[in-house]
């Protein structure tokens, strides 16, 4: 039984490591990391409470949702990275520009 | 029994601790590179994890996708933001750990935490309710009978949102591949041996994902694998190619998925309800063809740029 | 335990030791080229003996046929990726270590 928890408290870590790194780094591709981070950190949550079935096998709706979710956040991942491509075009760095700047 | 036990818990807590760091290290060390690099161990390791928690079929798509095929990406990426090998250096100011975010976190962790905590202890969720229907979804392996039979709608919808992020990418016009040097023979060699034999594994997942833990996912993303390969090492699509048929295997998928749809729901009166007895055919029928859009998709997705961009000019 | 246990658990034991002596060698050596060395040699050796290991508790033939192939595809892609790396790294300029 401990297992579920440990894993579910190690997701939750992951979740928060990633939205700190999300909001003090300043440079796309780590923000990028960083989302992907938080998404595993999810799953991680998920996976681990699907196994609160005692003596019986997981339940298998968590995981076909974390498959999906695998493949979505791959997709949005490369999406993101194409978004930041045009940013480095447009403004010469992979960073968004501060709002008080202008 | 007891030795195992504590031998087991020990395993996951290191393999847990390893997570934690990795992720740390990924998300603060100062060479993009190498942040790349630690974040497909990462990958690596969630795997593993996914094996601990009885999840093979989400391990599956993890190593290929969450540590191979985003790896790819993210170092293409990174490539062609045109920044030497050694990475890009952030600025300094970022290099320090920053307390008021932290501190501001600190109770969204201990929130999630206690919240974890809260939750029965033992919730079987729909587990019985898959069980008692396995027999009659077509599949004996029941993450696929949820991802293609009860939940069939998700994939739908999944597949769709694939595609919508490719049509996202070529509507920015996307980023070339950086052309590398021609590869040498035992890259070459090594290209030849391994495409055969990875479309035969990615037909292998398709085939036993009915009964075992594999799929239309795991299948796809290996058949993308084949693709990343292909293009790494100079391969491209010729311009018939890339017309007319690449566009029919990137619908193929979704296609299948929506005129299943309607049929089920003309013919049986509800949304991918499968007639009885023919679940099993229908379902394998679908996932060759999400497969094949799914690596094709994906594949595209590392390339970046539309194919037929220079042919245009 | 039967004999059969006893020496699957001796080969896992002596391919973890080679994966432990690969990683130490990762860790330690002084460049890119005989850090590949350490690493190729010892990981190849490493699986090929945990392979055996579990090849020996295997259910069925198909499931050793399956497990020894997987130690095929790692040494084919092994050695030619250590190839590549240790070629690209000499066409970057980066030196053999000299003590």
């Amino acid at each position: 039984m401990s297992t579920v928890y440990l894993y579910a408290l190690v997701g939750v870590g992951l979740f928060c490591l990633g939205l700190y790194a999300l909001i003090v780094h300043s440079h796309l591709l780590r923000k990028i990391l960083a989302i992907n981070v938080m998404g595993s950190g999810v799953f991680l949550v998920l996976v681990a409470l699907a196994k609160r079935t005692g003596d019986m096998p997981p339940d298998p709706v968590p995981h076909a949702m974390v498959i999906t979710g695998i493949v979505v956040a791959i997709s949005a991942t490369a999406l993101a990275l194409t978004l930041m491509l045009r940013v480095h075009e447009e403004t010469g760095r992979a960073e968004l520009a501060d709002e008080d700047r202008g | 029994m007891e030795a195992m036990t504590l031998l087991a818990w020990g395993f996951d807590s290191l393999l847990g601790l390893a997570l934690l760091w990795l992720a740390w290290l990924a998300l603060s060390c100062e060479d993009l590179f190498r942040a790349i690099v630690l974040f497909v161990v990462f990958g690596l390791l969630m795997a593993l994890a996914w094996m601990r928690l009885d999840a093979p079929d989400v391990a599956l798509a993890e190593a290929a996708i969450g540590a191979g095929l985003t790896g790819a990406l993210l170092l293409a990426g990174l490539a062609k933001l045109g920044v030497d090998d050694t990475g890009e250096k952030e600025r300094p100011e970022n290099r320090s750990v920053q307390w008021l975010p932290m501190v501001a976190l600190l109770p969204v962790a201990v929130g999630l935490g206690y919240t974890i905590f809260s939750l029965p202890t033992n919730a079987p969720g729909l587990n019985a309710a898959v069980t008692a229907n396995l027999e009659a979804s077509g599949v004996s392996n029941p993450v696929t009978a949820v991802l293609l039979n009860f939940r069939g709608y998700d994939t739908l919808l999944e597949m769709v949102v694939l595609l919508l992020a490719l049509l996202g990418v070529w509507s920015l016009g996307g980023t070339a591949l950086r052309r590398e040097a021609a590869a040498g023979p035992v890259l070459d060699t090594l290209t030849r041996l391994l495409i055969p034999v990875l479309i035969l594994v990615s037909a292998y997942l398709l085939w036993v994902g009915a009964h075992a833990p594999g799929g239309a996912f795991q299948a796809g993303s290996v058949l993308a694998a084949t693709g990343v390969l292909g293009l790494l090492t100079g391969w491209r699509p010729r311009s018939t190619l890339s017309a007319l048929p690449l566009r029919l295997v990137l619908i193929i998928g979704p296609a299948a998925f929506i005129i299943m749809a309607l049929f089920t729901l003309l013919i049986e009166g509800q949304l991918m309800k499968f007639p009885p007895g023919k679940a099993g055919v229908l379902i394998l029928i679908l996932e060759a063809g999400a497969t094949l859009s799914i690596g094709a998709t994906l594949a595209a997705l590392f390339l970046g740029e539309h194919p037929q961009n220079k042919a245009r000019k | 335990m039967t004999t059969i246990d006893y020496l699957s658990a001796a080969l896992l034991i002596a391919g973890a030791t080679f994966f432990l002596a690969g990683t130490l060698g990762l860790l330690r050596f002084p460049d890119v080229y005989t850090r590949l060395h350490a690493l190729t040699k010892a990981d190849n050796l490493g699986l090929g003996l945990t392979v055996m290991g579990l090849a020996l508790q295997a259910e069925s033939w198909a499931a050793a046929g399956k497990l020894l192939l997987i130690w095929l595809l790692v040494l084919l892609a092994g050695a030619s990726i250590a190839h590549l790396i240790a070629s690209g790294a000499l066409q970057r300029g980066i030196r053999l270590w000299k003590r």
